[in-house]
Parts: structure tokens; sequence; C-alpha cells
């Protein structure tokens, strides 16, 4: 049975490229059929992050629009022959959406994939609404700060009342946290939201915890995700979010400071 | 044609004229001049038998038959005589014998609705109450649920003088689910129970009272269509705004800290929005 996951948030800048590319890859290399849909357009930015943004010949659109065929759009990882990259449109707007046609597309790709990673676009609007309409689950993506918290929630409404699933009274969407961004010396000032805080607002439950890191930046900018990134913290960070989403129970790691931070807080240096 | 019993709820009418609430009316004795008795208006559940027949024989058949079945729960029972369904036979029912035979069943007749000037006077004559409101329900039987009939009457004395803002009342709309930002809930005729937390730039809003049974966050406007009684229960005050029947109060800098985050009713004193946490 394939499934498709939607990672979402809501907030623009809060990391929903940086986990899309990550999940997507993770899941692709532990041996399950990936596809990645970028639904940003006009904006794309997926392809970038994945790598392949000079090998983009045709897009969602086009496919849409019957303009190229499924086979021609989906470009497949250098990396890992089983994930493949649908990216968005350049130069079209969001308009070019219509739930025939995106839904067409995903159920084609339900043929052939065991996971579609649905990469929205922030805010609500349609490429949004389009993103999150046919998934069987959800990643929340959310930073630990106030503003970012509330759009997820906004977004979590609209997943239980306009997705495809809550229209046709299904089983509702499984919905996961996943929180972005933490440093744990922030919440220790009082400065981000503590995970607890989050998660009692937000009442769901929780995937993974990424910390910030240098590292993601480096590997968007790489154009390689960061879960590829064997040595750094968010790169297993998100190694064990897939583990978890896949039914293994890990603790949460990272989120505390570092012992050498606390060392050092202790001699006042 | 048979007479119904109807575990129909019908609620009296607040009416200085036909209830007194005995057990709450208080005499002071410490003072000489005080009154000897103090008014009040309050709220019953009455069975009410709605008749379909005029014919005594038939009606003491059908009522024997159906009291076997419920023996206890109207024994001694006060009863309301619906005379809706009697149609031309109406004028012909003999409301004396009626009561008698009531009585007879141990049951204590009341009152009667629905009735025409006619069968008021009657009533009148025969020592009943004549009852305002209500009867327009389909016949149910006996074992539907009461909750879903539940028709809702102004709870003070004070809002008989005009006409009551939501006169009949739907079932209290009941919500389990997180009403989350930007989502809107509207309980339209009714009370509305919300069983889990209505979180930050969420709205809850009822022509009746608001139950929520966690934090409330966003914003609650209770009584909106003007029932200055309607109140918001919430087991975690940390609203935004609350509202009773267009009367509001924000709170920018958060709800003050002896009410921040307690169990608290909030209610209309006057025109002031009242909030007391619930012990």
């Amino acid at each position: 049975m394939s499934k498709v996951v939607v990672v979402t948030s809501g907030k623009g800048g809060v990391g929903k490229t940086t986990t899309s590319a990550s999940f997507a890859t993770g899941l692709a290399m532990r041996g399950h059929k990936t596809a990645v849909i970028d639904f940003d357009v006009g904006l794309r930015n997926l392809d970038l992050i994945m790598g392949c943004e000079r090998r983009v010949v045709y897009d969602f659109v086009n496919v849409i629009n019957g303009e190229a065929s499924l086979k021609q759009a989906l470009i497949r990882d250098k990396a890992h022959d089983n994930l493949f990259i649908l990216p968005a449109s350049q130069t079209r707007d969001k308009d070019a959406f219509t739930t025939e046609g995106v839904g067409k597309v995903i159920d084609e790709l339900r043929e052939s994939f065991d996971y579609i990673i649905c990469d929205s676009p922030a805010g609500i609007e349609k490429g949004a609404m389009m993103a999150l309409y046919f998934a069987d689950e959800a990643l929340i993506v959310t930073n630990p700060e106030v503003s970012s918290v509330r759009d997820s929630d906004r977004i979590l409404g609209i997943l239980g009342a306009k997705s495809k699933r809550a229209e046709e009274g299904l089983e509702p969407i499984k919905e996961h946290l996943v929180i972005t961004r933490y440093s744990a010396s922030r919440v220790a000032t009082g400065e981000m939201l503590a995970i607890e805080d989050i998660q009692e607002l937000l009442g769901i439950d929780l995937l993974g915890v990424i910390p910030e890191s240098g590292a993601v930046l480096q590997a968007s900018n790489a154009g390689v995700p960061v879960v590829r990134d064997e040595v750094s913290n968010s790169g297993q960070a998100y190694q064990d979010l897939i583990s978890r989403f896949l039914g293994e129970e890990l603790p949460m790691r990272f989120l505390d400071t570092e012992k050498k931070g606390f060392l050092k807080r202790l001699f006042g240096t | 044609m048979q007479s119904d019993v109807n575990e129909t709820e019908a609620t009296l009418p607040v009416d200085e004229n036909l209830n007194f609430d005995f057990s709450s009316t208080s005499v002071s004795r410490s003072e000489l001049d005080s009154p000897a008795l103090e008014i009040k208006g309050s709220m019953f559940t009455l069975p009410v038998l709605r008749l379909q027949s005029t014919d005594m024989e038939l009606i003491a058949k059908d009522l024997s038959q159906r009291l076997a079945q419920h023996l206890r729960f109207f024994e001694h029972a006060p009863v309301v005589i619906e005379l809706d369904h009697l149609d031309e036979q109406a004028n012909r029912l003999d409301l004396p014998a009626l009561c008698a035979l009531l009585r007879q069943a141990h049951l204590v007749p009341v009152g009667v609705r629905q009735a025409n000037p006619e069968q008021a006077k009657a009533a009148i004559a025969a020592g009943l109450a004549v009852l305002k409101g209500g009867g327009n329900a389909a016949p149910r039987s006996v074992s539907t649920s009461p909750a879903n009939q539940a028709e809702v009457a102004p709870a003070s004395t004070k809002q008989t003088e005009t006409a009551s803002p939501r006169p009949e009342a739907l079932p209290a709309k009941v919500v389990s689910q997180q009403v989350r930002s930007g989502q809107q809930i509207y309980a339209r005729g009714s009370d509305l129970i919300v069983l889990a937390a209505v979180n930050a730039g969420a709205e809850v809003i009822a022509d009746g009272n608001i139950h929520i049974y966690a934090p409330l966050r966003g914003r609650a406007l209770a009584g909106v269509q003007g029932d200055t009684s309607a109140s918001i229960f919430t087991q975690s005050m940390e609203a935004e705004l609350v509202a009773i029947a267009g009367n509001y109060q924000v709170f920018e800098e958060g709800p003050a800290k002896d009410i921040y985050s307690r169990a608290v009713r909030i209610f209309l004193d006057d025109t002031h929005i009242n909030i007391s946490p619930l012990s």
C-alpha cells in the first residue's frame, strides 16, 4: 500500500523543504521506492536542495496539463535509484493546480511508489491546499516559537476539515509533529518554546526533533539532503525520525545542551 | 385514537403566578418586618400527557397499560396535559373527570398547555395552570432520550418580562477535538460543549452556554443572540477574549494571575463580565 505524506507547516522558512528532501531520501536509503513532489509553483526549491536543478526539463504542471508524461518529468536521484523528484514549475502560478489534475498524478504515482512525499509551500493558499488534500499522513514542521506553533495549529485545523479524508469521512490523516531548528540553550534562556509546551499546544505525537545546525545550511547549498550527513546531529536526528516513522521506538536525542557547554558554564569560561 | 404519555420534557414557563420554588423560599425570622415569603422563578422538567382522545374509558385503559411499564418513574409525578392534538372534539373534554382519573393513577395534574380560550377557562375552573409554549415537537416514544428534547426556558425571572432570546434550544453541540487556530465553531440555538482545548486564534460561539473541559486559549462568545444569563465554563482560563450577550473583555496581557489557568465560570453581572474561580 502506497502512502501519501504531506510535509507542511503554514509558516515559511521553518524547514519544510529540508525535511521533505531528507525524509524522502532517508526512506529511499532504507529501500522504499519514493517520489517527492514540489508543490511550490513559482518558487521551486526542492530541486536545489536535492541537487538536481540542472536536470529539470518538464515539471509537475506540465504533467497536469498533459504536456509531458509522468515518466518524462520524474527526475531520478543520482545517489539512490529508487528516489524520484517531481519538480515544481518555475514559470506558472498556483492556478495551474486542479483537484482532478493533481489527483490523477497522485493516483498514477501510487501505482508504482511506496511513499509519495508532498512538499507543501508556505501559507494556506491553493498550492498548500493541494499538497495536503490527498495526504494519508502529515509531517507538521514547527519551529520552537509562538508564530510557527500558531500557524501549525491552523494547518492542523485545515487537515482535519479540508482534506480528502476529511471530506469523505474516512479515517483522519495521521499527524506527526516535527520540531526543527531546535536549540536547547535558547530554550533554557526562554527564547524558544520547550518541546513539552509545543506538544501540549498542538496535541499531536512528536516524531522528531531536529537540532539547529550549520550542517543543514551547508547541505542545502551543496544540494545534498542533510540526512546523508552521518556526522552531524541534524543528519542523525532525521535518521531517527525516519526510523520512528517506520515504527521503531527510539528515544529523542540532542535535546540537551552539550556537556561541554555545561562545564564551560560551571567554570565561567 | 389513544392517549399518549410522552416523556417529552416540558418546562414550565417561569412565571411568578404559576411556580413557587418552595425549597428555596427563605423566610428571615430575625426581622419582624421582613416579608413572609419570597417569589422566585425556577425550571422543571415535567412529563407531558399528549391527549389524542376525549374518551375517558379509552384514556383510562391506555394510561394504566403505559404506567404499568414505568410504575416507579411516574408515581406522584406532576404532569402537564397537552390539548394540541384534540381538534374539534376538544371542547367535549371533561377536564375535572380527567384530573380525577390521573389522581387515581397516582399522577398529579398541574396544568394544561396548547389550550384554546375555552379550554383555558375550563382548566382554571378545574384548578389547573395554563402553560404557555411548547407542543410543536413530534410525538415520541417513552424510550426516547429526554436530553434530545430539552427545551430551555430562561432561568431567571428577570428574563420573563421580555420575550426569551432562545425560546427553544436545540440539543447541545458537542465538539471532541481540539479547536484550532482559525477555526470557528458556532452552536446555533444551543449550548456548546468542547472536550478538548480551544487554541489561540480559534473562536467558539454559542447562543447558549459554553462548556470547555480543557484550556480556553482562544475566544469564547456565549449568548450571542442576547441571552444575558449565558455563562462560559473552562477548566483552564487562558483566553484572549470572552463575551457574553455582546459584552466582551479582552485579555491583552493574558488573564489576571488569580484566575490564569484556573477553572472558572464567566458570567454577566449587569453589563460587567465577571470571572470567578470554580472551587
